[in-house]
């Protein structure tokens, strides 16, 4: 049941059609796991935070840097040298004191991530490494748990959700991932700071659709963004078949860590 | 011939024997060895790029890898 200041507070969502009191009070219900508490997950942690989704997870073992403010913008320069996760859950709850944040100070591994995702209704990747973004990719299929990747590089953007064993996957996609060095990441790269802002509110629409229940998901598509062309596609995609973790045959069946990608991001300064 | 790639339709020479594997050398496609190549549809392994053949009329996306986030 809304409170009158709920009602006033989400009045905007409530008056459309496609919310109402009965989405509101979905949102309200509705739990989602933000992995990375950067560029990526500043937006997509405003955002859902003032949209009312009322169980909000925040995995970031980093704390914050003078060189993550330029794009991160859930991080103010007071926060520099403190946990990222803590910097955002003051942010979100001072916004919307409806909303709980849970905070896992921690990076996500094999070891960790079964037990983090089990929790949620929806997962959102904002991480900035491949290993990363291989294992979450893998534990939300074997786990059976709908999520949105996300991936920025300079001035380009991609992003697809995947509803396990309905949807491409991300390994549908990319079979594995590459070796450490071969792509060059934002901190050795370079990443235009508006374009996570860009890509994180995709991430965090298809979140609150998903909670809805409302719209069609960003699945069998992924959608590329170029920020200096201003131009956005689809790729329409579908399952393969042969694909290691969600194909017909699986040769991954458990979360693991992909030990060959593991240092992609380690530079000092990365996220 | 005219295929489509990434969106844009594109001419190329005539030629019986294109694969995927000379198609990349032929457009100097960067990250050859890890981009991901849609064809029609279908993401072919790699393992079969030398022997999958591209053809006039066919839709072709390069994807790439993007690793980052925060």
């Amino acid at each position: 049941m809304l409170t009158d200041s709920q009602i006033d507070r989400y009045s905007r969502h409530i008056i459309l059609k496609e919310v109402g009191g009965k989405g509101q009070q979905k949102l309200l219900d509705g739990k989602v796991l933000i992995i990375g508490a950067g560029g990526l997950g500043a937006p997509i942690a405003l955002y859902l935070a003032a949209a009312g989704v009322g169980t909000i997870g925040i995995a970031d073992a980093d704390v914050v840097d003078l060189s993550n403010l330029q794009r991160q913008v859930i991080h103010f320069t007071a926060d520099i040298g403190k946990p990222k996760v803590e910097s955002a859950r003051e942010k979100m709850v001072a916004m919307n004191p409806d909303v709980t944040v849970k905070t896992y100070q921690e990076w996500i591994s094999a070891a960790n991530i079964n037990g983090i995702i089990a929790d949620y209704d929806f997962i959102i990747d904002g991480t900035d490494n491949f290993a990363a973004k291989f294992l979450i990719n893998d534990a939300c299929v074997l786990a059976g748990k709908p999520y949105s990747h996300g991936g920025i590089l300079q001035f380009d953007g991609q992003t697809i959700t995947v509803k396990p064993g309905e949807s491409a996957c991300y390994r549908c996609i990319f079979p594995e991932p590459p070796p450490k060095e071969a792509i060059p990441t934002c901190s050795q790269a370079g990443v235009i700071g508006v374009l996570p802002g860009v890509l994180g509110t995709i991430q965090a629409t298809e979140a609150i659709k998903f909670l809805l229940g409302k719209g069609d998901l960003l699945t069998n598509r992924l959608l590329t963004y170029n920020a200096l062309r201003m131009r956005f596609r689809e790729v329409p995609l579908k399952r393969k078949t042969t694909c290691p973790v969600c194909g017909d045959n699986p040769t991954i069946t458990e979360a693991l860590d992909e030990l060959d990608a593991m240092t992609v991001c380690d530079l000092k300064g990365t996220p | 011939m005219i295929v489509t790639i990434n969106g844009k339709e594109t001419q190329l020479p005539e030629n019986a024997s294109r694969t995927i594997d000379s198609l990349l050398t032929e457009l100097d496609v960067a990250q050859p060895l890890y981009v991901t190549v849609e064809l029609n549809g279908d993401i072919p392994d790699r393992a079969d790029f030398a022997t999958t053949p591209v053809a006039a009329g066919d839709v072709i996306e390069f994807l790439y890898f993007m690793g980052g986030g925060r």
